[in-house]
């Protein structure tokens, strides 16, 4: 990690969402990238281009219009080139069958959004901390669940 | 007759390390004083020619000695938890004594290198053994907490529920619905 970034993407409407999330990587001693979506169309459009610069994870917010975070974690298991991003639900809901909905759609993470910022930033650097093993330690991604 | 010179070390560095990698025919860029990015992979031969013909000149590769470690202590602990012979000592006992450094020595490297501590890396390892071990059938939880010296059933539970954010029992379910529907496709 020390000579490497991180790249992470994040689709939410919620504008002051989007800027907690910015600002609590911002603190964060792990250097990462960030793109910001503002719905789940928009980040389809880009990630289904073939060429494109890919995410190491995905920050998924479920409610979104247009095109819900579910319907993007659909699409996106259907792609061959997609595959190997880890996925992250957050959401505000944490209703234990859209969890394990999601979980079994091959979703990795589910966050529920929490309302403290501190909180968020601890969440946020240990999921990116146990992602990078995944990415570091030969850990198998396919049994990689985590509920925060 | 004597001549005094004045040099630009960065610049003739730069013109040697020119000539020396377009001698190997390698693509780089520069990116600082005494860094320089390879654009391309190469071979571990090819990396060796380049690493001699620097040294053969005064300039040296540093390895990062410090990543070395990290990687021969992940090793260590991985060998450590898949081992069957059941590890009677303490864990930091055993990596300071297969390693050769005192435990504080490592310990604060890999936090410094990975931003997990130890203690919490074993742990990962742990979950994760217990989760292949989980989808393989083989084994019931009991048998997996006593394989992976757990002092019980319930410390092992616990210890997955903390880790990943759900219990062993969900961890199967979720999985093996996953392969139902990988299997209708």
């Amino acid at each position: 990690m020390q000579e490497d970034f991180l790249h992470i993407m994040l689709a939410d409407d919620d504008q002051d969402d989007r800027d907690f999330f910015s600002e609590a990587f911002d603190d964060l001693k792990i250097k990462t990238r960030l793109n910001l979506f503002n719905d789940g169309q928009q980040l389809m459009n880009y990630l289904l281009n073939t060429d494109c610069d890919l995410p190491h994870i995905l920050f998924l917010d479920l409610n979104m219009p247009i095109k819900s975070g579910i319907e993007c974690l659909l699409e996106i298991k259907k792609e061959e080139h997609l595959k190997d991003i880890a996925i992250a639900i957050y959401s505000t809901s944490a209703s234990e069958e859209d969890i394990e909905e999601t979980f079994i759609n091959g979703a990795n993470i589910y966050i529920k959004k929490p309302n403290d910022f501190k909180v968020l930033k601890k969440v946020l650097s240990d999921i990116v901390t146990i992602n990078w093993h995944y990415q570091t330690s030969g850990l198998n991604k396919d049994n990689f669940l985590l509920k925060m | 007759m004597k001549l005094f010179l004045k040099f630009d070390t960065n610049e003739i560095i730069k013109i040697f390390l020119d000539q020396q990698l377009d001698k190997l025919k390698i693509c780089y860029r520069t990116i600082g004083f005494g860094e320089i990015e390879i654009t391309e992979k190469l071979t571990d031969e090819h990396y060796l020619e380049l690493k001699n013909s620097l040294h053969s000149n005064g300039i040296d590769i540093v390895e990062n000695q410090k990543s070395i470690l990290v990687q021969k202590i992940k090793d260590t602990i991985m060998e450590m938890i898949h081992s069957d012979d059941i590890v009677n000592v303490k864990s930091s006992v055993y990596l300071a004594e297969k390693l050769s450094h005192s435990y504080g020595y490592i310990s604060n490297l890999f936090s410094e290198v990975t931003y997990t501590s130890i203690e919490n890396f074993i742990i990962l390892q742990k979950i994760e053994l217990t989760k292949q071990l989980i989808i393989s059938n083989e084994l019931s939880l009991t048998e997996i907490a006593f394989k992976l010296s757990y002092s019980s059933v319930a410390h092992l539970s616990t210890q997955f529920k903390n880790t990943t954010g759900i219990t062993p029992s969900a961890f199967q379910r979720i999985i093996v619905k996953r392969r139902e529907i990988a299997n209708k496709k």
